[in-house]
């Protein structure tokens, strides 16, 4: 028979109020299998868990059951104290009398019953509950980083640096995501491209990093330690090593499409260099658009190319790589405003979105740096900005804040006037929000010194009278409606979770919220990690986030990655499924059911368990039609025991 | 009706005359509504002390001179002490009188009042009629 201490908490007056703590402790102290029962205030203090390692070596206990808080809080704080006097931590069971009892309850004869309950069914169950040990499996001292953007450059440098292999997968051309095509950013007006260039190139020269532009994940098998990733590289059908960069090939090209750099406001060829300073700085094709791969349509390219650096016969190719974790940094891509069609985008040639606004700001941007507006060329004189363009919208568009638009609205506004010093900015907005180092300073700043008109409401629409763009809106401050004649206008609009990253969060199975975005796996607490163990998140793609956010959020995952590759091996819960190879009949219903592939017949036809695949999810354990499946201290015959208590 | 805001409006002339009047920086308000919360006189005016500040940063310092805020203002000071922006708003609506007392408008003549008037007004208030409204 086992020796079973009953730890009971207080937790100040959140449990004693509703449930007699002292008489219970007196009740419970002959119920069967208890060898010691006590109360304290706290039990998670430090002189709570000391009374327990004391009551543990005095009365020769070997299994401790604590009633107090939900076990998501406390549970590992009791199971590390009876480990440190040498009790398995498997043996330790928490009746939750908190959470599922004091605080739902308000009498306290009845809560005190219902306690009474559920510290009898832990001790019940704590009775049958076996001494395990983790499961080990071996760590691969590798890493995937998804994404090339500022949030997957500083956690794969982090990582690189620490000393570990990185591979980078970026789906487009080069490196760099967003940020490489900002012109300054807020609140400090440093040139975006920099500060992001110098990272971009010590990326790609890192001696621990290998990177696969033009490609994606297409699968991943395995668990935290050790995942299997299928990456598909497209070719890009230009050899780098004979490539000399003349730019023969671009001229020759006779395709002519929008670029993506500039937002559509400028064109590129179909064989082309993302930008100047692209990592991989080589030519690459685009193979939707590109002619010659019917060579009797084109092939201008491969003749102008004197170094036969092309090749149009290049096929993708196909990579399985072994990895311990992956930090997923997929990004963001803006709302389509086309979604929004009060504001004419797309009908007017100077309605722009926000990135198209950084390109013209860019000096690199299709103006070269000259504030003109794109249907005619005119120096804007006036321009509108609209905040909110899309957020906080949960009715006919995004619920949420996207967080950044206050801030680079403002830097527009203040870029603007910079360039043109005679020009007026006007900001629709509903609320400003600008918490961040100096970011109210520099809203501030804006509006006391820069003339920038800040005006409270939405827009109602925008039309084109003449050249001019007019827009009605309100001011809800003085409860004019507004109308301002503008020569531009540009919409802050919402940020959502990069184009692609739904299918490929599908394909890794990891949970996202209403809107796309990942999911953490605790909003507080765990927000750098995903539920699913060995996948780790930064940037843009968790949630809308600026420069400083995202790198603070990669490098804190490049932190969580380096904790666990110090580690010689991975360990798991052992809380899993068990087969009893005298009941299984081989029927294979758990195979079906399991969703991690963790139960396979093995060569005597019984359903083995993987156990390091497995989760301990228990959905093959109700779905064995033999009860030949069991989870381990958590048997039919422990929650049979523990159902008789209540129903006795 | 449309408020018409246009770049020739922002800080035009008169925003200008009200800025060298009062030294005040119309374009530091960040509209939090203080001077209007806090103001005792704020239910006998036609539009609010914010408002004030809001119309100043459009330009449309006519409808502020129409107005009967910028005459209901007692002075008291409240919300100059109150600004979160340091904003003298009192000084702003002395400014605002001063440009219309200056082009003659509101201004108390004490040879023309009606001799009725003297009589049932209490001397006391006659006194800051000819201090505030004489310019």
């Amino acid at each position: 028979m086992k020796r079973i201490g009953v730890f009971i908490c207080h937790c100040g007056v959140n449990i004693a109020d509703t449930v007699d703590v002292e008489l219970l402790t007196e009740k419970l102290a002959d119920y069967p299998g208890i060898a010691h029962i006590e109360n304290y205030m706290f039990m998670c203090s430090d002189p709570g868990q000391n009374l327990i390692k004391d009551a543990v070596k005095t009365h020769k206990l070997d299994s401790v059951v604590v009633a107090a808080c939900s076990p998501t809080l406390h549970e590992s704080t009791f199971q590390n104290a009876i480990a440190e006097v040498d009790v398995n931590k498997y043996q330790l069971e928490i009746g939750n009398i908190r959470e599922q009892c004091s605080w739902v309850h308000s009498n306290k004869e009845e809560g005190t019953r219902k306690a009474e309950l559920i510290i009898k069914t832990a001790v019940e169950k704590a009775k049958l509950n076996q001494s395990l040990d983790p499961v080990s499996a071996p760590l691969t001292k590798r890493v995937l980083i998804i994404g090339g953007g500022i949030a997957g450059i500083q956690a794969a440098l982090d990582i690189a640096d620490g000393g570990y292999e990185v591979v980078l997968v970026e789906k487009k051309p080069s490196i760099g995501g967003h940020m490489i095509q900002l012109s300054e950013t807020f609140p400090t007006l440093d040139c975006s491209q920099c500060i992001l260039t110098p990272k971009m190139v010590q990326l790609g020269k890192h001696k621990n990093i290998k990177l696969y532009v033009n490609s994606e994940v297409e699968a991943i098998g395995g668990f935290m330690g050790n995942f299997k990733v299928t990456i598909k590289r497209q070719p890009q059908y230009v050899d780098p090593d004979k490539c000399t960069l003349c730019d023969d090939c671009t001229v020759a090209c006779p395709v002519v499409v929008p670029s993506e750099y500039d937002e559509g406001l400028t064109y590129r060829k179909a064989i082309y260099v993302p930008f100047p300073q692209a990592i991989p700085a080589s030519y690459t094709i685009d193979t939707e658009n590109c002619l010659g791969f019917e060579p009797i349509a084109c092939g201008e390219c491969k003749k102008a190319c004197l170094a036969e650096a092309i090749d149009y016969d290049k096929k993708e190719e196909i990579f399985i790589e072994d990895f311990g974790a992956v930090i997923l940094a997929t990004g963001f891509d803006l709302y389509p405003v086309e979604n929004i069609p009060e504001y004419g985008y797309g009908k007017y040639l100077d309605v722009l979105n926000g990135l198209q606004f950084e390109r013209i700001l860019s000096a690199t941007g299709p103006t070269g740096g000259k504030m003109l507006r794109p249907s005619d060329g005119k120096v804007p004189k006036e321009i509108v900005f609209i905040q909110c363009s899309g957020s906080r919208d949960p009715e006919r568009h995004k619920p949420y804040c996207s967080k950044i638009c206050c801030m680079y609205t403002l830097k527009h506004a203040k870029l603007y006037k910079h360039k043109v010093h005679d020009g007026q900015p006007y900001i629709f907005y509903i609320d400003i929000r600008s918490g961040g180092k100096r970011y109210e300073e520099f809203i501030q700043e804006g509006v006391s010194e820069d003339g920038i008109v800040y005006i409270r409401g939405k827009v109602a629409k925008i039309y084109k009278e003449g050249d001019k763009m007019i827009v009605h809106g309100m001011d809800t401050l003085t409860g004019h409606k507004v109308k301002i004649k503008a020569d531009m206008v540009v919409l802050a609009q919402s940020i959502v979770p990069s184009e692609g990253s739904g299918k490929l969060f599908k394909t890794l199975k990891l949970g996202t919220d209403s809107n796309g975005f990942m999911s953490e796996a605790h909003p507080k607490l765990r927000p750098l990690e995903s539920l699913q163990s060995g996948f780790y998140l930064a940037g843009a793609g968790q949630g809308p986030k600026d420069i400083p956010d995202a790198v603070s959020q990669a490098s804190g995952a490049a932190a969580k990655v380096l904790a666990l590759m110090s580690n010689d091996e991975v360990q798991h819960e052992p809380i899993i499924a068990t087969v009893d190879e005298n009941k299984c009949s081989g029927c294979s219903v758990c195979i079906g059911t399991c969703p991690y592939g963790a139960r396979e017949l093995n060569e005597d036809r019984i359903a083995a368990v993987n156990d390091i695949l497995c989760e301990g999810c228990g959905a093959c354990i109700s779905a064995c039609p033999s009860g030949a499946s069991q989870q381990k201290n958590l048997t039919d015959d422990q929650i049979m025991k523990m159902i008789n208590v209540i129903i006795n | 009706m449309y408020l018409e805001i246009s770049k020739k409006d922002i800080n035009n002339e008169l925003v200008q005359k009200i800025h060298e009047i009062s030294g005040q920086n119309v374009f530091d308000c960040y509209q939090c509504g203080n001077c209007s919360s806090g103001c005792p006189v704020v239910d006998y005016m036609d539009i609010t002390p914010n408002q004030v500040l809001r119309l100043s940063q459009y330009g449309s310092i006519e409808e502020i001179l129409k107005s009967e805020t910028i005459w209901v203002c007692s002075t008291c000071l409240q919300c100059s002490t109150r600004c979160p922006k340091g904003i003298d708003v009192a000084k702003l609506m002395e400014a605002f009188r001063t440009v219309n007392l200056r082009d003659g408008v509101g201004v108390v003549d004490p040879d023309h009042l009606e001799v009725e008037n003297k009589d049932e007004l209490p001397p006391i208030l006659l006194v800051c009629a000819m201090r505030k409204l004489t310019g």
